[in-house]
C-alpha cells in the first residue's frame, strides 16, 4: 500500500467512524455489495459507487454529517427514493451518499392554514393520503407519485400530468428547512408563501440537489375539487387532435391535464394492459376538466364539441373515479407498455411551446425515418412537454449511437423552436452537455454564481447540472472590508 | 448603518463624475443629468439614462462598473418615490446613474396559443393588458393586480402583489423567463417561453423581490391566462372578529376555487369586511357565487352581498398615502391573533389602524397614517413584532416616511428578522461585489 493509498485509507476509517457516531452503525454502510445498491437513480445508464452511504434520521443527524463532510473537503450527494431520471442522485465515488429515506415523517397538518409540514423522505402520495379527511390533496403529482420522496421533487421541482392548471413543487412549497454546504441548519420561507428578502426558496427549489440538502418542507394543500371529468377522443392523426388542443386552449379554457399518445403507443398499451382504446387510432386525447361542478359542466359541453369538430372518430367521457381509472390506465402503463417492444429504450424529456408541437412532432417523425430508430410520443400536450420514447438493440452498437444521436437531435429541435431540453426530469448528469446549446456561457457563469453563494466549496452534488463548474473564487465571509464608497472616498459611514 | 453622500447632489462637479459622464455618453445616446424629478427623496441622481436595449443596457452598466458608480433602476419610479414621494423600502443611499426603463417598452412577442408573452422590462402593465385583452374569443392577461402604471420589470422587482395572489401567486409564479444585466455589464437569462422548464437555476425567482439590488432586469416573460368571462364579488361584514376569521379560512379552503379571499377593517374594534372574488364562466359564476354565499353567511345569521361590481372597500394592490405601511404575513389559523395583536397594539398607542388584504392568503397591510409620530409607528410595528411568530410569519414595514423608517431601526428595522439572512447577503455579494447596485435597499441590509 502506497502512503497515499494508506492516507486515503485512514481518512475513509475516520470519516465511517464519525458517521457511525452521529448516526448509528445500523445507518452506515460500507460493505462493497451493499454501497452497489446506491450506485444509480432512476436512469441506470449512469452510475457510481459511494464511498459511504448515511441513512440519517433528524435534521441535526444530516447538520452534523454535512459539516463532517464539509471539515474534510469530502463531497456529498442528497438521495431520496431514487426515482429521478436524470441521474441527479448518482453518488460521488468519492464521497459520502446521504440517503433521507429514513425521515419520513408527516410533522403536521393544519388544515385551516392549508398547510403541511414533512420530512423529506415523505412519498409524494402519502401526504394526498393523509390530507385526504381534511378534503385536502397535495397538487404536485409525478407519476412515480407513489414512491418518490417530496424531499426530491423539491430539488427536481416535479411537475406531473397535473401541472398544467395546478402548477409545479415550486408553486406549492412555502418553507424549507435545509443544511447548507457548510452544515448549518436555516429556513427559507416561512410557510406563508410571503418572502421577505431574496426568495432564496424559489431559487433553491428545483436546483437539484446542488444548494444543500432539504430537511423539512412545508407545502400547500389544495381543496379536493368537486368534481372531476375526464374526456379521452380518438383521432386518425396527431395533428387533428393537437387542433383539439390548440382550440380548447383557445377557448380560454384550462384543464387540468392533456395527455395525448400516438398509434404506437396506443398499440402498446392495448398489448400491455388492455385498456381498450380505439383500435387502430392515430392518436388519442385525453383531456381532464377539474373544479366547482357548475364550472366543469359548461367547460366539458365545450371541450366535446371542440373536439368532435377536429374530427375525432370517438369520443368518451368519465366522470366517477373507476371509470377514470380505466382510461387513464393505458397513459399511465405507456412508458412501460413501449418498452416492451424493445429491448432498450430512452425516455426523452424536452418542451415546444405548444403552438410548435405539429412541426416538432412531424420533425421527430421525419428524424425517426431517417435514422431507422422507432420513436413513440407520448406527451402532455398541454404544456408542449414531449416525452418520445426512442427505442432500440442495445446488443448492437451501431443502433445504440443512432439511438442516443437521434435522442440528441430530438432535443436540438426543442431548442430550434424555443423550447427547453427538460420539462420535468432535469439536468442531473445527463444532459449538463446540452446546457451551452440552451444557455450561453454568460447565462450558466450567472446562475453559478447562486451556486457560489451556497456551495462556494463546491462539495453538494458536485458535477450535476452545469458542464463546466465555475471557480468561486474568494469567499465572501461575514466581516468584509470598509464599504468600496468609503474606501473611495465618496462616502462616509456615521 | 446608514450611508450618506458627501458628493453634491446633482451636479457633476467631482472629477470621477465628469470622466463618467463622457464615458456614459459614449455607451449610449440617452443620457442626460439627473434633475430635481429625478430624486429619489432627496437624493438627486447625477445621470439618467434611458436605454433602448439590453445591448444598450449593458454598456452603461460596464461603464458605471468602470468608474463605480451607484446604479439605480428605474421603472414608473412609483416605489422610488419618484415626483417627491415616499419610497417603498429603503431608499437608495447613493444614486449615480439612474437607468430609467422608459424606453424600452416593447411587447416583444404575444404567443397567444401559448398563453405567454415577452416584453421589455419598461413596458406599462396597462398597456400590456390592452394588447393581451384584445387577443384570441376570450382575451387573456398577466393574473397580478397592478397599477396599470406600474412596469414590468418594477412589478417582478418589488414583487408586489394584490388580492388575487391566492389564486395566481405573485409575479415570481407568473415569471417564466428573464433577461438581466448583472453590475458588471454581463448579460444573463435563465427560464425560456415555454411553461414547464427545468433546465438550469431559476434567476427570474432571485430577481423576483430584488428591488434592484443584484442587477437590472430588462427582459420578462410571463406565462399568461385567459380572461375569465364572468365575475362575481361575495361579501359580508362581521362584528366580531372570530367568525369574520372563521369565514375567511372556510372561503380559502373551499372547493368553489375563489380568486380572491380579503378581508378589510376601517378602523380598530370596527366591522370587519370579508369579500370573496369568483371568476369563470357566466352560469359557472353565478352558481358559485350562490354557494359562497351560504359559505359567508354563517349558518344564515349573516346578510350576504353578491355583485358583480367591485365593492368600494375592496384593497386592491397594496398602495400608501403617505403614511406607514406594514405588511404582515401569518399562517391563516393565525389570522385571529393577528387582528387581535393589531387591535391591541393600536389602542395601546392610540393610533388608527387599518387592516385590509390577502387574509385568505395569509398576508394583510396596516396602514398608519401620516401624522402618526414616527416614535409611535415604529414602537407599534415593534410591538406587532414582539407579539407575532417569526417562525410562521412577519412584520415588514413596506413603506413609511423617513422619520418613522429612523424609528423603526430600534424595533427591527423595516424588515425584522429574516430567515437565511447570510445566504441573502452573501448572493448579494456574488452579483454585486461591489455593492453599487441600488446601495442600501437590500431587501434584509437591517437583518
Amino acid at each position: 500500500m502506497t502512503v497515499d493509498q494508506t492516507a486515503t485509507a485512514t481518512a475513509a476509517a475516520a470519516l465511517r467512524a464519525r458517521m457511525t457516531a452521529i448516526s448509528g452503525a445500523a445507518n452506515v454502510i460500507t460493505d462493497p455489495l451493499e454501497l452497489r445498491t446506491y450506485e444509480c437513480d432512476g436512469l441506470t445508464s449512469h452510475r457510481a459507487t459511494p464511498a459511504l452511504v448515511v441513512l440519517p434520521g433528524t435534521a441535526e443527524e444530516v447538520a452534523d454529517i454535512v459539516r463532517t463532510c464539509a471539515g474534510h473537503g469530502v463531497p456529498f450527494v442528497a438521495r431520496g427514493s431514487g426515482t429521478g431520471l436524470s441521474g441527479g442522485a448518482v453518488p460521488h465515488s468519492e464521497g459520502v451518499l446521504i440517503v433521507l429515506s429514513r425521515m419520513r415523517r408527516i410533522l403536521e397538518i393544519d388544515p385551516v392554514a392549508r398547510r403541511a409540514v414533512l420530512e423529506p423522505g415523505v412519498t409524494n402520495l402519502s401526504v394526498t393520503g393523509a390530507a385526504g379527511p381534511f378534503g385536502m390533496f397535495y397538487a404536485p403529482d409525478p407519476s412515480s407519485q407513489v414512491i418518490c420522496s417530496v424531499g426530491g421533487n423539491v430539488a427536481e421541482n416535479s411537475g406531473g400530468a397535473h401541472c398544467l392548471k395546478h402548477g409545479f413543487t415550486v408553486h406549492h412549497v412555502t418553507g424549507l428547512e435545509i443544511v447548507t454546504p457548510d452544515g448549518e441548519l436555516t429556513w427559507l420561507g416561512d410557510g406563508t408563501g410571503v418572502t421577505s428578502g431574496y426568495d432564496l426558496l424559489g431559487a433553491f427549489t428545483g436546483s437539484e440537489g446542488t444548494l444543500g440538502i432539504v430537511t423539512k418542507i412545508v407545502v400547500k394543500l389544495t381543496p379536493v375539487p368537486e368534481t372531476v371529468h375526464l374526456v379521452l377522443a380518438a383521432y386518425e392523426t396527431l395533428a387533428d387532435g393537437g387542433r383539439a388542443v390548440s382550440d380548447i386552449i383557445g377557448a380560454g379554457i384550462v384543464p387540468a391535464a392533456i395527455e395525448m399518445m400516438d398509434a404506437l403507443s396506443i398499440e402498446a398499451a392495448e398489448a400491455s394492459v388492455a385498456c381498450g382504446y380505439p383500435t387502430g387510432a392515430g392518436a388519442v386525447l385525453l383531456v381532464e376538466l377539474d373544479g366547482p361542478a357548475a364550472e366543469v359542466e359548461a367547460e366539458l359541453a365545450t371541450v366535446r364539441d371542440l373536439c368532435e369538430k377536429a374530427g375525432a372518430r370517438e369520443i368518451r367521457a368519465a366522470d366517477d373515479p373507476a371509470q377514470r381509472a380505466g382510461i387513464w390506465k393505458g397513459r399511465k402503463a405507456a412508458f412501460a407498455a413501449v418498452g416492451r417492444l424493445s429491448p432498450a429504450y430512452i425516455v426523452q424529456d424536452g418542451v415546444v411551446p405548444r403552438t410548435a408541437l405539429g412541426d416538432v412532432l412531424a420533425r421527430i417523425s421525419a428524424l425517426s425515418a431517417e435514422s431507422g430508430i422507432r420513436v413513440a410520443n407520448v406527451f402532455h400536450a398541454g404544456d408542449g412537454n414531449l416525452h418520445p420514447l426512442v427505442l432500440y438493440n442495445d446488443a448492437s452498437p451501431a443502433e445504440t449511437e443512432a439511438a442516443e444521436v437521434l435522442s440528441g437531435q430530438i432535443l436540438d429541435t426543442c431548442i430550434e423552436y424555443g423550447g427547453s431540453i427538460t420539462g420535468e426530469h432535469g439536468v442531473g448528469l445527463d444532459k449538463s452537455r446540452y446546457m451551452p446549446k440552451m444557455f450561453t456561457a454568460e447565462d450558466l457563469d450567472t446562475m453559478q454564481l447562486v451556486r457560489c453563494a451556497f456551495d462556494p466549496a463546491s462539495l453538494c452534488n458536485p458535477g450535476k447540472v452545469f458542464p463546466t463548474p465555475r471557480l468561486c473564487g474568494e469567499v465572501p465571509g461575514h466581516h468584509r472590508g470598509p464599504h468600496p464608497a468609503v474606501a473611495a472616498g465618496q462616502a462616509e459611514i456615521f | 448603518m446608514p450611508i450618506s453622500r458627501t458628493r453634491p447632489a446633482g451636479s457633476p462637479s467631482s472629477p470621477d463624475l465628469a470622466v463618467a459622464g463622457k464615458a456614459l455618453a459614449a455607451a449610449s445616446p440617452a443620457v442626460r443629468e439627473g434633475g430635481a424629478a429625478d430624486a429619489i427623496e432627496g437624493v438627486t441622481p447625477a445621470f439618467v439614462a434611458s436605454p433602448t436595449s439590453t445591448e444598450e443596457a449593458a454598456a452603461l452598466l460596464r461603464v458605471a462598473a468602470g468608474h463605480s458608480l451607484a446604479v439605480v433602476p428605474r421603472g414608473s419610479g412609483s416605489r422610488l418615490g419618484s415626483g417627491g414621494g415616499v419610497a417603498w423600502g429603503t431608499p437608495p443611499a447613493r444614486a449615480d446613474l439612474v437607468v430609467s426603463m422608459a424606453g424600452m417598452d416593447t411587447v416583444l412577442e404575444h404567443a397567444a396559443g401559448d398563453l405567454v408573452a415577452r416584453v421589455q422590462a419598461g413596458t406599462r402593465m396597462g398597456d400590456l393588458a390592452g394588447v393581451l385583452a384584445a387577443a384570441g374569443q376570450a382575451g387573456q392577461e398577466v393574473a397580478l393586480d397592478v397599477p396599470a402604471a406600474s412596469t414590468a420589470g418594477g412589478v417582478v422587482a418589488s414583487a408586489l402583489t394584490g388580492p388575487r395572489r391566492l389564486r395566481y401567486g405573485s409575479p415570481r409564479d407568473l415569471l417564466i423567463g428573464i433577461t438581466i444585466v448583472r453590475a458588471d455589464g454581463t448579460v444573463a437569462h435563465s427560464g425560456g417561453k415555454v411553461v414547464k422548464n427545468v433546465a438550469g437555476y431559476d434567476l427570474g425567482k432571485l430577481f423576483a423581490g430584488s428591488w434592484g439590488t443584484l442587477g437590472l432586469i430588462t427582459e420578462v416573460t410571463f406565462r399568461l391566462h385567459p380572461l375569465p368571462g364572468a365575475r362575481a364579488y361575495v361579501t359580508a361584514s362581521y362584528s366580531d372578529a372570530p367568525a369574520a376569521c372563521g369565514a375567511v379560512a372556510a372561503a380559502a379552503a373551499s372547493p368553489l376555487v375563489p380568486s380572491a379571499v380579503e378581508l378589510g377593517r376601517a378602523a380598530p374594534g370596527g366591522p370587519l369586511q370579508v369579500g370573496v372574488l369568483l371568476e369563470g364562466s357566466d352560469s359557472g359564476v353565478a352558481a358559485r357565487a350562490a354557494l359562497m354565499a351560504g359559505v359567508l353567511s354563517s349558518a344564515g345569521t349573516i346578510p350576504v352581498d353578491v355583485s358583480a361590481e367591485t365593492p368600494g372597500w375592496w384593497p386592491g394592490a397594496p398602495a400608501t398615502a403617505g403614511g406607514t405601511l406594514i405588511q404582515v404575513s401569518f399562517w391563516v389559523s393565525a389570522l385571529a391573533a393577528v387582528l387581535a395583536t393589531i387591535d391591541s397594539a393600536a389602542r395601546s398607542l392610540d393610533v388608527t389602524a387599518t387592516v385590509s388584504g390577502a387574509a385568505g392568503a395569509g398576508v394583510v397591510y396596516v396602514e398608519l397614517p401620516l401624522g402618526v409620530p414616527a416614535d409611535v409607528a415604529g414602537r407599534f410595528t415593534g410591538e406587532l413584532r414582539r407579539a407575532l411568530s417569526h417562525e410562521r410569519g412577519g412584520v415588514v414595514m413596506l413603506a413609511a416616511p423617513a422619520a418613522v423608517r429612523a424609528a423603526a431601526g430600534e424595533h427591527g428595522g423595516m424588515t425584522g428578522p429574516v430567515p437565511s439572512a447570510r445566504l441573502m447577503r452573501a448572493v448579494k455579494d456574488q452579483f454585486d461585489p461591489g455593492g453599487r447596485m441600488s446601495p442600501g435597499r437590500f431587501p434584509a441590509e437591517g437583518a
